[in-house]
């Protein structure tokens, strides 16, 4: 495993001396494996931004183990830290704050400069910050030496993945980069993200409230809830056959703009009543296309010889 | 009809100049009606919202007339305006959490309220409780601080206040971006309880997310650069968009069951030109795959087919 989680929790203390305790997170374990993508969905208050905090050491963990290549994270001091760094990066939702209004935006990739590559000379650092400018799609010629008011928040988000590229990272945590973008430059930088996964190898966590936009970039997710892992697997699974109520709540409150709320809440009570009227064994059954009956009504234990009892409606037509 | 603008022009007075961030709007909203307000930010819809409730400095009135019911709306006299205010138009305005006032009981506000209406507020407290239980809120809200409430609470709270006294109108200004879907689908759903139970007439509703437009809405009204560039039925418009902005807009969305890998979005380049010194012409002819010369002549906001109205030239009349 590149990156791992186990048993993680977080607890706050709350109350105003401290006396109570918020399970912000609560044994949380997942993996991700090296240039995977892989959405962390759930609701504000669901621990989604603490558990992408904690894998950057931003928050501590009150218990629990988080691996990065098989190394405990919380352990790493001065270099170690640094080198974590060089290695692993987060960008997030708000953009704006993250610039002085005073200084020019490419600000950001001096203190990159001055931290991690302070003997670098100037003519390679220019031709480092071009590339990584390219490879998130701005014309360098255009942005670099504006203001960041002069720039828009597509482009401010930008430039601070390209701030993270310039450190060779190959982990990624991104906490609702987009949500405070508008639709039409929201979508540039989420393929922009796939795009850098494909091409970099990038691992991403991409932590998000919106589930079409998880289901669109993912190729696994979790769905998180209070702090707990409730749902988790192959995006495409989660997304077809929702198992969990609160997944299903999800699933019916997302609006979508090819099916009103009315018809996705009909299609999942269906779904439901399928499962719950069918036989439970009929997915995985062999005789399945002789009986018509499986899909409709849940088989009756009958006793087909003596002291043998099978429910099956196959064993019903002799 | 409930609403009818004329040629609407609302400007932001700044050092540098005018900013014309509401510029020659036109639209009638029937009775019963909900419309759907889209577009990016800046875009002007908040303005609209706006104008028809409190136009105050920097916002100034520039030109165009306001009937609502029948009746001229003064929207360029505030005084005047005070006498229609929360009873003919309302609004819940975009940051709702923070519209009540924290330092009184939310009952003791309300009272407040109506009294300053000149309605005493033990004619209007059945109504009240049973608003409230509409939007499952306990009666116990009524002596708590807004503190207390969480933001999904302070909103539904907000709600009940701005449509207590039966509006005409109803303006909903970006409510349901800060919540969470689940709320949102709630939140969204309540307003349109709302107008069926004919607590307010008609609403508009401005989002920048058309999905949950297509979820409520009976028309949908796009803006981009503080001008109207398209307006049908809502299954119109999400079925078959004309404008370019539109369709581009539309077709940026992700949807449930689209996947990059299978099929990629595309967002719209470049961005909205600056409203201090809007091009001629077109306002989104920088950015548009259909432009022509036409163009750099300003497109009328005419009606294609019954009910659609559009402002693109490259759109010809009647379609189908």
């Amino acid at each position: 495993m590149f990156l791992n989680l186990d048993k993680v929790t977080k607890v706050f203390k709350t109350g105003t001396f401290g006396g109570q305790d918020l399970h912000a997170v609560e044994d949380v374990d997942f993996g991700l494996t090296e240039g995977e993508f892989v959405s962390l969905i759930g609701e504000s208050g669901s621990g989604k931004s603490t558990i992408g905090r904690m894998i950057l050491r931003l928050t501590s963990v009150t218990s629990g183990v988080i691996e990065y290549r098989g190394k405990d994270i919380s352990e790493f001091r001065r270099q170690s830290l640094k080198d974590y760094y060089r290695q692993v990066q987060g960008v997030f939702q708000e953009p704006f704050s993250a610039y002085n209004p005073i200084f020019k935006a490419d600000r950001v990739f001096r203190n990159v400069k001055d931290e991690f590559f302070p003997e670098m000379d100037n003519g390679r650092w220019q031709d480092k910050v071009q590339d990584s400018l390219g490879a998130v799609g701005l014309n360098p010629d255009q942005v670099l030496g504006n203001y960041p008011h002069q720039l828009s928040g597509g482009q401010l988000q930008r430039f601070l993945i390209a701030r993270a590229l310039l450190l060779d990272i190959d982990f990624l945590v991104a906490d609702e980069i987009i949500s405070m973008l508008d639709a039409s430059t929201r979508i540039d930088v989420l393929n922009l993200l796939a795009d850098l996964k494909e091409r970099e190898g990038l691992s991403i966590l991409f932590i998000t409230h919106d589930l079409s936009l998880g289901y669109y970039i993912s190729e696994r997710a979790m769905i998180l809830y209070s702090g707990r892992i409730l749902e988790k697997g192959v995006t495409e699974k989660i997304f077809r056959n929702p198992l969990h109520p609160y997944t299903k709540l999800l699933m019916a409150s997302v609006p979508r703009i090819d099916k009103k709320w009315e018809e996705v809440e009909a299609e999942l009570e269906e779904k439901q009543s399928d499962i719950d009227s069918g036989c439970v064994y009929r997915d995985r059954c062999s005789f399945q296309e002789k009986c018509k009956q499986c899909e409709e009504a849940r088989p009756e234990l009958r006793e087909v010889e003596e002291n043998h009892y099978v429910a099956c409606h196959a064993q019903e037509e002799d | 009809m409930a609403l009818k603008t004329d040629d609407l022009r609302v400007y932001y007075q700044t050092l540098k100049g005018d900013v014309k961030a509401l510029d020659g709007a036109s639209f009638t909203l029937e009775d019963g009606e909900i419309m759907g307000l889209a577009g990016e930010s800046g875009c002007g819809k908040s303005t609209l919202a706006k104008s028809l409730i409190l136009l105050k400095p920097p916002m100034k009135y520039v030109e165009g007339r306001v009937r609502l019911d029948g009746e001229e709306l003064p929207i360029w006299d505030d005084e005047k305006m005070n006498s229609f205010r929360y009873k003919n138009v309302s609004i819940i305005p975009q940051y709702a959490m923070n519209a009540m006032n924290p330092t009184r009981k939310i009952g003791k506000m309300v009272k407040e309220l109506l009294k300053s209406r000149g309605i005493s507020p033990g004619e209007k407290r059945d109504e009240l409780e049973h608003r409230l239980d509409l939007v499952d809120l306990t009666r116990d809200v009524l002596s708590m601080y807004p503190i207390e409430l969480s933001g999904g609470m302070k909103q539904r709270m907000v709600m009940v206040i701005s449509s207590l006294l039966d509006p005409s109108l109803l303006m909903a200004d970006e409510i349901t971006s800060a919540l969470d879907v689940s709320t949102q689908k709630a939140v969204s759903e309540m307003l349109v309880e709302f107008r069926d139970k004919d607590f307010i007439k008609s609403l508009i509703f401005i989002t920048h997310d058309i999905s949950i437009l297509y979820q409520i809405a009976d028309s949908i009204t796009v803006m981009y650069a503080g001008k109207l560039v398209e307006r049908a039925p809502t299954e119109e418009i999400t079925g078959r968009p004309l404008h370019p902005y539109t369709k581009l807009l539309i077709s940026s969305l992700p949807k449930i069951g689209a996947k990059y890998t299978e099929e990629k979005l595309e967002g719209i380049p470049g961005k909205p030109p600056e409203l201090l010194e809007p091009p001629e012409g077109c306002r989104f002819k920088n950015r548009c795959p259909k432009k022509e010369e036409e163009c750099d002549e300003e497109p009328p906001f005419r009606e294609v087919s019954p009910g659609h109205k559009v402002a693109c030239w490259k759109v010809k009349k009647d379609v189908s």
